[in-house]
């Protein structure tokens, strides 16, 4: 078992992540993917966790994946909402916030 | 009672506006005249308690700190929160207080578009809070703090309710003034980190600069800062620009506080906190201030002889006259810094003054093109009179405020502190001199264009063209009286603020060069300063 | 609070500058401030009450005037005894430059004799009684600055006790004779409360205890001119003249301002414990006995003489007088000839010490201030020849005879000064009122339109403005005769033809009085003969005025005829030695804060050469009017005002041989051609025009110029340079914004891409700098 294992495991979700973040139209899907460099980093830190046997990589892990429940259901009741103003949930024409 | 003066008496008058700002957010928006009677109550009570203090303020000990409170503040970088009165905040405290609760019965039945008492009224509360707090903060964070409180109300309050081009003039004022203020902090930094003093609060600096000096550079430095800071509010020529597109563009009532009590914010720094802090720097900067001072005089007169409008005409008379008072801080003598505080006080009553006719002229002609104008005695006698009144007041007539300010301003400069060059400063007196010339022809003239004569056809027969009234009776009227009062009898300010001002200069600016000799000097701590120019034989000489 | 301020009392015997004053004396004296009180109460109630009174506000002036003549009778009667009987204790002024100047030194031009006098504490020069008169002197604080005592108060002697008289009395007539004039009028109501405010200030003026006071009265009766001159201020030339005269004003206010300072600086240089003094006997006495370097002297006179020159119309500051004839008439009597004008004059006798020394007038020499005065009495006088309208002959008129005190005072005839100053209030006032008589009858000012022949309608006012024009012209044994001649005996000039003494020999001076004397004759001729004689040339019906007015010109005639007897001259033979010189007695102070002048003594010869001259001058003018105008009018049929074929024709070089050939026309050529055509015609009309295109168009000019200026530096440099750079910075920002606002889209995903990209960006520079 080497660190690196997982790191390459964690860069690779995360490699996943980014592309699906910045690629997809699709609300969901980009939120989906924003789950998976969450969960990139949460692999990190356990792994660097477990390997430097301390466990506040894990206590962080576990603040991440609360925050990021939380975050899901912030964006998911957006994107519902913009849904039911749009009948769409494509981020591509979505620019409220234009200066 | 006397305790809870001595001990709450400032922070409850400080905040009291806040607390009718937090009641008013309380009330709905719809309920205005509720909104009205709310501010004007919180505005009196403040009122009142200026007046408690005012009974409780000892005044043969003007030079002390008096209702004096101090608590650490903010730990961390050793501000205070240091509050404090002297004869020399006092008047001006006095004036924010009296003049808050005018405006907001003046503007009582006639907001400026777009209405909203209730966010009009709210800015006002804050902003008294901030010009107050400003008045009386003893520590320089504090004094930054609320110097910034009031400039946002100010900004908002000619963005929304302001001219046509308020969106031009509010931003050029709020940038201006922001640029100001940033040099200002770093000024304060600065002094608090080179003077190595143990805490921001005015009398620890005064003190760490007395005894462990500051390098002449950078005290120099420093000095820049807070001159542009303060000039900029003052404002000095050239820094004046934002005032006529400022005033022109504000709200009466906006104009009237902009004109009575935030002009003064930059002059009370000077006396309050760069000339105390840095006597030394001072004396070697007080030339240039003169100078532009007295190019301000000539200048802002200049200035409001091409003029058509006659707010913008009367906003640039405010350079003159604010020129008028920066000449007499430049003398850095108890005398010419008495007749500045003098020249605020009655600048903030006969400019505010003129501004609110000039806003009750716009009422009711719905123009300030002093061509239009004309015949106001004709149309409304009253106020034709007042604003006559007020114009002699603002040339300096003798038994009117304005006359208090000016000559001994001219008249300090003849003799300025120890130091300082005197032939310069003479040269400064004449020109000034000129300066009520021309004050005189600018005002005559807007008066002899605006309130003589017959009026225009295209106003003769308007019946909106009333006389003053009555809430502009009430508002004008404590005006009025202390503008005749303190021109009859000066000594109602000069008495409460001559011991702060001996207290608060330095006592090598002080004492006679002539009668002192080297030791004495040593003594005192005054070498550095009479090595700063050897002409002292000169001052002394001349006679 | 009565303070002494920085002024100590010391026992006469200790060292110390006698100042010539005490705190003692009568109450009367001590409280004078009650007399400019009354009318400063009575302006109040006009203001505030006035249109609701039965005769909206015009008795509470008249009262508070009339109660204050009483007073100001009172408090002369009150001088009177003071000035014989009282002994008590006087004041000393502790001078702390006596060491720093070794010991009081005197001025190279104190002259042997002069130093006697001060150092035996000013000892009688001859005539006068033999204690000195002191002044009674009564303050309070007004107000403190730098822990100085800035004092209010009355400093009351001869000269304020004279003025208080003169000043309350003229007051009260035109009050009255108001009533008449101006009854009626759109603002009855504010013009009395302005009268009122305006005695108040002039009052105050000539009791000032100090300079600081004496600026600020000074000022006041200046705004209280401005509204009286813009009474009818719809019309535009009446404001504009109320804005010229307050204008014209406040430039000479700048050299009094700069004066006042100076002084103030320079006495307090000497004083102990103070750096600054105001006091008016301090200033003059520290300034009598030399300790003020001459150089500050010379700097603060010549700075007061500015104000001078615009209060009291003085050339060539003077152009603002005759248009402040745009007032009402009754205000041209009192403040525009009688008060408020003489005020220059009144500040050059109160501060005598400082112009005395600073001017070198004991030193014979031409100084500033005879020469003012000298050209200012012979350009008014010249000017006063071309003028229709019967107000502006007075205004120049005026303008003439206050320089002929300003001269008085220049060659060092102090008393005869002030006393011209009184006589001339008198025959002054009655010469305006008359005016306003006439022409509240015809409604027009204009001599040559609507007047002529008025002296049947109305003989009062006919007989009334004779006595005035002769005492103006200066005929004894009427008013102004004897104050003149005092002056032109005060010049030294030509040794006096025969009398003695004089502060040198201003022989200039003395010619110059003496052709504004045969001017002043002359024009008055004519000006009561293109009045009051040949036939009426204006339109409606004329008839005297009512008591209102007429009983006013009575007493003013009736003064005018007798005030000259109150200073008869010393060594003149027909009166006992106690009737000579009652007023300079009374009035001239023998004080610490006075200086030692010298008195010129008249003599028989130079009464009856003045006497002659002023014969010569109303003679020609006589001749061109009353005989030859005349004769051509009842020929022609009409009144006329000039010569068909007057002065002004040029006669071909044969017709002037032929003319000189026959008598009758040679002298009439000598007489109306020469002397009184000449100064008539082009000179005075020469003199009008630099006056009106030179020294007008200057002020216009200058006016122009600071507009213009004005509108140069707004337009180009402040909105351009200044303004613009605060423009072009904000703008760049602006500018810079715009571009940046490109990279917010709005969508989330490009926001994201930057974010990345940043991050990778900043992950690489991590990597490369670990």
């Amino acid at each position: 078992m080497y660190l690196n294992q997982f790191l390459l495991l964690s860069a690779a979700l995360f490699a996943i992540g980014v592309y699906g973040v910045l690629a997809r139209r699709n609300g969901v899907l980009v939120l989906m993917s924003i789950e998976l460099i969450l969960n990139a980093v949460n692999i990190n830190l356990v792994s660097f966790a477990a390997f430097q046997d301390s466990i506040s990589g894990e206590v962080f892990a576990l603040f991440v994946i609360a925050v990021a429940a939380a975050e899901v259901g912030v964006g998911l009741a957006m994107i519902l909402l913009l849904y039911r103003n749009r009948r769409n949930i494509d981020l591509t024409e979505i620019d409220l916030m234009k200066g | 009672m006397e305790n809870f003066i001595n001990d709450w008496g400032l922070t409850v008058t400080t905040f009291l506006p806040m607390v009718g700002v937090a009641v008013m957010l309380l009330i709905p928006k719809a309920q205005e005249e509720l909104h009205k009677k709310a501010a004007l109550a919180t505005s009196l009570l403040v009122a009142v308690m200026g007046i408690l203090i005012l009974t409780q303020f000892d005044f043969d000990a003007t030079g002390q700190l008096q209702f004096a409170v101090d608590h650490i503040w903010i730990d961390v970088i050793n501000s205070h929160y240091a509050m404090g009165l002297d004869g020399m905040s006092l008047p001006l405290v006095l004036l924010t207080m009296l003049v808050v609760p005018l405006c907001i019965i003046y503007s009582w039945n006639h907001f400026p578009e777009p209405q909203n008492p209730k966010a009009f009224l709210i800015l006002i509360l804050v902003l008294e809070t901030g010009m107050i707090g400003t008045f009386m903060a003893q520590d320089l964070v504090l004094f930054f703090v609320f110097f910034e409180v009031v400039l946002l109300p100010m900004f908002f309050m000619i963005a929304v309710w302001g001219g046509d081009d308020r969106r031009y003039a509010s931003l050029k004022f709020f940038l201006y003034t922001l640029f100001g203020s940033a040099l200002m902090l770093v000024s304060f930094l600065a002094l608090y980190f080179l003077s190595g003093s143990e805490s921001f609060v005015l009398s620890d600096l005064i003190a760490a600069v007395s005894s462990n000096g500051i390098s002449r550079t950078a005290g120099l430095w420093i000095f820049a800062g807070m001159f542009l800071g303060f000039g900029i509010k003052v404002p000095m020529f050239p820094f004046h620009t934002w005032l006529p597109d400022a005033h022109t563009q504000a709200p009466t009532v906006g104009s009237v506080i902009l004109a009575a009590v935030l002009l003064k914010l930059g002059t009370y720094g000077f006396i309050r906190i760069a000339i105390p802090v840095l006597p030394e720097a001072a004396v070697e900067w007080a030339p240039w201030i003169g100078l532009l001072a007295v190019i301000g005089i000539i200048y802002g007169a200049l200035g409001c002889l091409a003029q058509t409008d006659m707010k913008r005409l009367i906003a640039f008379s405010s350079v003159a006259h604010m020129g008028f008072v920066m000449l007499g801080i430049s003398t850095l003598t108890d005398f010419g810094i008495n007749a500045a505080i003098m020249g605020m006080v009655a600048h903030g009553l006969i400019t505010g003054m003129l501004f609110f006719i000039a806003g009750s002229v716009k009422e009711r002609y719905h123009t300030l093109d002093i061509n239009r104008l004309g015949g106001l005695l004709i149309q409304a006698p009253r106020m034709g009179w007042i604003f006559g009144l007020c114009v002699m007041a603002s040339l300096g007539l003798p038994g009117l405020a304005g006359f208090w300010g000016e000559f001994p301003a001219i008249l300090s400069a003849y003799n300025p502190g120890n130091g300082l060059p005197v032939t310069t400063f003479r040269v400064f007196m004449v020109i000034s001199a000129l300066g009520t010339v021309l004050a005189a022809g600018y005002l005559l003239w807007l008066l002899q264009r605006a309130a003589f004569g017959t009026p225009k056809d295209e106003f003769a027969e308007d019946p909106s063209i009333t006389d003053v009234t009555k809430h502009e009776w009430i508002s004008w009227a404590p005006f009025l009286a202390l503008i005749v009062a303190i021109g009859i009898y000066p000594n109602l300010i000069f008495r409460v603020t001559d011991g702060a001002v001996d207290a608060s200069l330095n006592d090598c600016l002080q004492v006679n060069a002539s009668e002192l000799t080297a030791e004495q000097a040593e003594a005192l701590g005054c070498a550095s300063i009479y090595n700063l120019h050897e002409d002292h034989e000169d001052h002394a000489a001349g006679e | 609070m009565v303070t002494e301020l920085f002024i100590f009392a010391e026992s006469a015997s200790q060292s110390g500058l006698p100042l010539g004053i005490t705190s003692g004396g009568a109450w009367l004296l001590r409280n004078a401030w009650l007399i400019p009180l009354l009318p400063a109460l009575s302006f109040l109630g006009i203001l505030f009450f006035g249109k609701r009174m039965p005769r909206k506000g015009a008795e509470l002036g008249i009262a508070a005037v009339g109660i204050a003549f009483v007073l100001a009778v009172l408090t002369g009667l009150a001088w009177l005894d003071h000035r014989d009987n009282y002994h008590g204790e006087e004041t000393h002024l502790a001078v702390a430059a006596v060491e720093h100047h070794g010991e009081i030194s005197h001025d190279e031009h104190h002259d042997d004799s002069h130093d006697e006098h001060a150092a035996s504490g000013h000892s009688e020069s001859g005539h006068h009684a033999t204690h000195s008169s002191l002044a009674v002197s009564n303050t309070v604080t007004w107000f403190q600055t730098n822990g100085v005592d800035i004092s209010v108060g009355v400093l009351v002697d001869g000269l304020s006790v004279m003025m208080l008289f003169v000043v309350t009395l003229v007051s009260l007539l035109v009050h009255i004779y108001s009533t008449d004039y101006v009854g009626g009028d759109r603002r009855y109501t504010h013009y009395f409360a302005f009268l009122s405010l305006f005695s108040a200030s002039m009052l105050t003026l000539v009791i000032s205890e100090n300079t600081l006071q004496l600026l600020v009265a000074w000022e006041l009766v200046g705004v209280c001119s401005f509204a009286l001159i813009g009474h009818w201020w719809e019309e535009k030339p009446n404001s504009d003249a109320a804005l010229k005269a307050f204008l014209t004003n406040r430039v000479g206010d700048m050299g009094l301002l700069v004066g006042v300072t100076i002084l103030f600086f320079s006495v307090g240089s000497v004083l102990p414990d103070t750096f600054g003094s105001f006091s008016i006997a301090a200033t003059n006495a520290v300034a009598n006995n030399g300790l003020l370097s001459h150089t500050a002297l010379l700097v603060a006179a010549t700075c007061l003489m500015a104000a001078v020159m615009s209060k009291s119309g003085q050339f060539f500051l003077h152009t603002w007088l005759p248009d402040a004839m745009a007032g009402p008439t009754p205000v041209s009597a009192l403040i525009h000839a009688a008060t408020m004008v003489v005020a220059g004059v009144f500040m050059i006798a109160r501060l005598y010490g400082v112009f005395f020394e600073g001017l070198s007038i004991g030193g014979s020499s031409i100084n500033l201030m005879a020469l003012v005065g000298g050209i200012t009495t012979l350009v008014g006088a010249s000017l006063a020849f071309v003028q229709r309208d019967i107000k502006k002959v007075l205004a120049y008129s005026t303008i003439s005879q206050l320089g002929y005190m300003v001269l008085a005072l220049g060659v060092g005839a102090w008393t005869a000064a002030v006393f011209h100053l009184f006589t001339h209030a008198f025959f002054k006032a009655c010469l305006f009122l008359g005016s306003g008589s006439v022409a509240h009858a015809v409604h027009s000012f204009d001599m040559k339109s609507d007047m002529g022949g008025m002296r049947k309608a109305m003989p009062h006012t006919y007989r009334t403005f004779i006595i005035g024009s002769i005492a103006l012209a200066g005929l004894p044994p009427l008013a102004g005769f004897w104050s003149k001649d005092e002056i032109l005996a005060g010049t030294g000039g030509w040794g006096l033809f025969g009398g003695t003494g004089g502060n040198g020999s201003y022989t200039l001076m003395l010619v110059m009085g003496m052709i504004t004397a045969a001017l002043t004759a002359a024009y008055m001729t004519r000006c009561v003969y293109l009045t009051f004689f040949g036939e009426f040339r204006g339109h409606g019906d004329v008839h005297e005025s009512g008591p209102r007015i007429v009983a006013p010109l009575w007493i003013l005639a009736g003064l005018a005829i007798v005030a000259g007897l109150f200073n008869l001259p010393k060594g003149f033979q027909l009166v006992p030695d106690s009737f000579q010189e009652r007023f300079g007695h009374y009035v001239e102070p023998v004080a610490g804060y006075f200086p030692t002048i010298s008195h010129a003594t008249p003599s028989w010869s130079l009464a009856i050469i003045s006497t002659l001259v002023v014969i010569g001058g109303a003679s020609a003018a006589w001749w061109y009017y009353f005989v030859k105008v005349e004769a051509a009018s009842k020929a022609s049929g009409k009144s006329l005002t000039e010569l068909p074929n007057g002065p002004t024709t040029t006669y071909p070089l044969a017709k002037i041989i032929h003319n000189i050939l026959d008598k009758k026309y040679y002298l009439d050529h000598l007489y109306t051609g020469i002397i009184a055509g000449g100064t008539k015609g082009p000179l005075a009309r020469m003199a009008y025009r630099f006056n009106q295109q030179v020294i007008d168009g200057t002020v216009d000019r200058v006016g122009e110029t600071a507009v213009k200026s004005g509108q140069f530096v707004y337009d180009k440099i402040d909105q351009l340079v200044v303004d613009g750079a605060v423009n072009t910075s904000g703008r760049l920002s602006s500018e810079a914004g715009g571009e940046l606002r490109k990279i917010q889209s709005g969508k989330v995903q490009s926001y994201a891409a930057i974010l990345f990209a940043a991050a990778t960006v900043l992950a690489g520079i991590l990597i490369v700098i670990v």
